[in-house]
């Protein structure tokens, strides 16, 4: 079992991700990497990252913002890489060339994760290596300037999919990767938000005492690019987990538990108005595609209760 | 000590793998490369080496597994073809970028389209910028004395560099012939123990593997690790003396065939050298002074070694099994080209390709190209520059 958090403790705990990276002001990423570090501050970790936000800005020319060992390969290819590096400690370790017990993490953005990164990701898992996988979910490719990825909610605009006067933002719906990965029948898969910390912290410690391929896909919001303040970061991830655009759930063996259940389903609206990026929704003619947002999460989130273990489920 | 063994190359590169035991090993199938993977992983499965094998699912997570298993500090190795390394290419210059000794045979094949799983050297030659060491191997024998030296080339401290090894597929890869294999023992300490440089999974000293760098300092990592190549030669001729002592075979940067007198020459690749050499033999027994030289180490191209062995011949043929489409000459005809532009003295140059696809190079070949040399030497005129050769008409 995963030990208990306490917040007390965690404050003295040495930050692994150090500041004086160049993330964006107000940037979830830097949150989440550090709630995830500070998770695993039991091991000695192992971090691979994919190209992106969170790798370019944080290991450039002779500065690195990592105190773990860190490494960044291409764009698409971080399980793959991490299953080098997870392999060769396990030839190294039946050799008695190394003797102590490291955990492997992978985190990548929504890009390298949902689109270039998919057969990686895939592949690796199927291999079972022992490694966690995170993807930080922010929802398109910040990096290079907010185009659409295959995490993009629909009607979002982005600069790939501007909503126009005849089409209005992204026409397709996001791909659920999170229920694709628990499909690979891998031991732990988990939805994450970094408003909820300790639900977040907890899952990491967990799936990191679990042997074999886990998962856990973190909402990320990026203040670039969904046109938002930039201190909205953790209210934005607490109202798309209030509002189920994205319920914080696990499942385990094959086993299906929210994790956290609001206590008033908030509506979509609440989410979308804040964001720059969904402007155009709130124009006059346009209701019909807010209702159906809001069709999309209610028949999501009812199919997740469904799914949903009865007695595991807490409120 | 020695075992003379009748096998295919296929077959004699995996026993160098046995031999050596890497760490660990990626693999995934493709024709004709499958067979050295296949016959490794029976080693793996019965417990004959020590290594770790991951069977990806693509040659591109192949080669990104082989990045992060080298970062960790481990002796790492695969095997490609054809459309695999094309898939690799990416991360080929991320293993040379990063400094990180993957040993990597390349069962040589055609690229499509059409597709065409025969051999041809437009894979290899495809990815002749990538920072990669490459031996050339005319035969099994050669295949698998370049793969074990091939490991101590690249784990040179003053080197670091992935090494790619070429052996013609179906032609080498497939065909049993007669080689002699090294005790096990001599081969594990002429190899010897891997020592790991910044190893990633030292985790008391932290690392960080893959940094950004822009405009600032970009230009200059490039030029010093432009430098490490300078270095290659004298360790590729180092480590070819170490392997005399105990094979009794002699490598070099290249192969020169009864050059020193010659007038007239042709420069080829791999297995085709061997067919060459026979009908380089017959014109020599009729008086004609020709010869031949047969790279070994394509790159870094040795040019000013190459360039002097060449310079007193009246003419060239450089003999490419790979084409470079627009317009252009063949791979290593730019090369040998380069390596004599700048001198006084120095040959008449012609290109012809040849054997595309597994098309069969056949002894008439060779001769149509002496015969043509003899021309072009007695009257300095070239009639056609670069064309192909043994095309159905």
């Amino acid at each position: 079992m995963a030990t208990p958090l306490n917040l007390k403790e965690l404050s003295n705990k040495e930050l692994r991700f150090t500041s004086g990276h160049r993330l964006c002001p107000g940037c979830a990423a830097p949150i989440v990497v550090k709630m995830i570090l500070l998770a695993a501050c039991d091991w000695p970790v192992v971090v691979a990252s994919s190209t992106g936000c969170l790798e370019v800005s944080s290991c450039i020319s002779t500065y690195t913002a990592w105190k773990v060992p860190w490494i960044h390969n291409a764009f698409e290819n971080a399980a793959a890489t991490l299953s080098g590096v997870e392999t060769m400690y396990r030839a190294l370790k039946k050799q008695g060339k190394i003797d102590k017990d490291i955990k492997f993490i992978a985190i990548s953005g929504d890009g390298g994760t949902y689109d270039i990164g998919f057969q990686s990701l895939s592949g690796a898992m199927e291999r079972w290596h022992d490694m966690l996988y995170v993807c930080y979910d922010n929802e398109a490719y910040m990096n290079t300037g907010i185009q659409r990825s295959g995490a993009t909610p629909i009607y979002a605009n982005t600069t790939t999919c501007p909503a126009g006067s005849v089409i209005p933002g992204k026409p397709q719906q996001r791909k659920d990767l999170t229920k694709i990965m628990a499909a690979h029948g891998i031991p732990y898969v988990a939805q994450a938000s970094p408003s909820h910390w300790a639900d977040l912290m907890k899952k990491v410690r967990k799936a990191l005492e679990i042997e074999g391929p886990k998962f856990i896909n973190v909402f990320t919001p990026c203040n670039r690019g969904w046109r938002t303040k930039t201190d909205d970061a953790i209210l934005l991830s607490r109202l798309a987990v209030e509002t189920c655009f994205w319920p914080l759930y696990e499942v385990e063996n094959g086993v299906t538990r929210i994790t956290f259940k609001p206590r008033e389903k908030k509506p979509i609206i609440d989410f979308l108005k804040l964001q720059g990026r969904f402007k155009h929704l709130f124009e006059p003619g346009k209701e019909k595609l807010l209702e159906q947002i809001q069709q999309t999460i209610d028949a999501n989130w009812e199919k997740l209760l469904k799914e949903s273990s009865p007695e595991e489920n807490k409120e | 000590m020695t075992k003379v063994v009748a096998v295919t190359g296929n077959e004699a590169v995996a026993n160098a793998f046995r031999q050596i035991e890497p760490d660990v090993c990626a693999a995934y199938p493709i024709t004709p490369q499958t067979e050295l993977m296949q016959r490794f992983a029976a080693f793996v499965s019965n417990g004959q080496v020590k290594t770790e094998m991951i069977l990806v699912e693509s040659e591109h997570s192949a080669m990104s597994a082989c990045v992060g298993a080298a970062a960790a500090g481990g002796r790492v190795a695969t095997a490609t073809s054809s459309q695999g390394l094309a898939l690799m290419w990416e991360i080929l210059f991320i293993a040379s970028g990063l400094r990180l000794p993957i040993v990597m045979p390349v069962v040589n094949r055609a690229l499509s389209a059409p597709i065409n799983i025969h051999c041809d050297h437009s894979d290899a030659m495809g990815a002749r910028d990538s920072g990669w060491i490459q031996l050339w191997s005319e035969n099994a024998q050669e295949a698998y004395d370049n793969t074990i030296q091939a490991f101590r080339i690249a784990e040179h401290m003053d080197i670091r560099l992935p090494v790619m090894v070429c052996y013609d597929g179906f032609i080498i890869s497939h065909s049993i012939e007669r080689i002699e294999y090294l005790d096990d023992e001599l081969v594990k300490k002429f190899v010897g123990e891997y020592k790991p440089l910044y190893p990633l999974l030292d985790i008391e000293h932290p690392k960080s593997y893959g940094p950004l760098i822009l405009t600032d300092l970009y230009h200059e990592v490039r030029k010093s690790h432009s430098e490490v190549y300078k270095k290659v030669p004298k360790v590729v001729l180092e480590v070819a003396k170490d392997f005399k002592k105990i094979s009794g075979r002699t490598y070099g940067l290249f192969e020169s065939y009864r050059l020193d007198d010659a007038e007239i020459g042709i420069v080829i690749l791999n297995s085709a050298a061997g067919t060459t050499k026979d009908v380089v033999d017959e014109y020599r027994e009729k008086g004609v002074k020709v010869g031949l030289l047969k790279p070994r180490l394509f790159r870094p191209f040795p040019y000013e070694e190459i360039g002097k062995e060449l310079s007193h011949l009246k003419a060239v043929c450089v003999l490419d099994r790979a084409d470079a489409f627009g317009g252009s000459f063949g791979p290593l005809y730019l090369d040998v080209a380069a390596s004599l532009c700048n001198l006084k003295e120095k040959p008449i140059l012609i290109n012809r390709i040849y054997g595309l696809g597994g098309r069969d190079y056949m002894p008439e070949h060779a001769q149509q190209v002496i015969e043509e040399l003899q021309k072009i030497a007695k009257t300095g005129k070239v009639k056609i520059l670069k064309e192909y050769i043994g095309v159905r008409e």
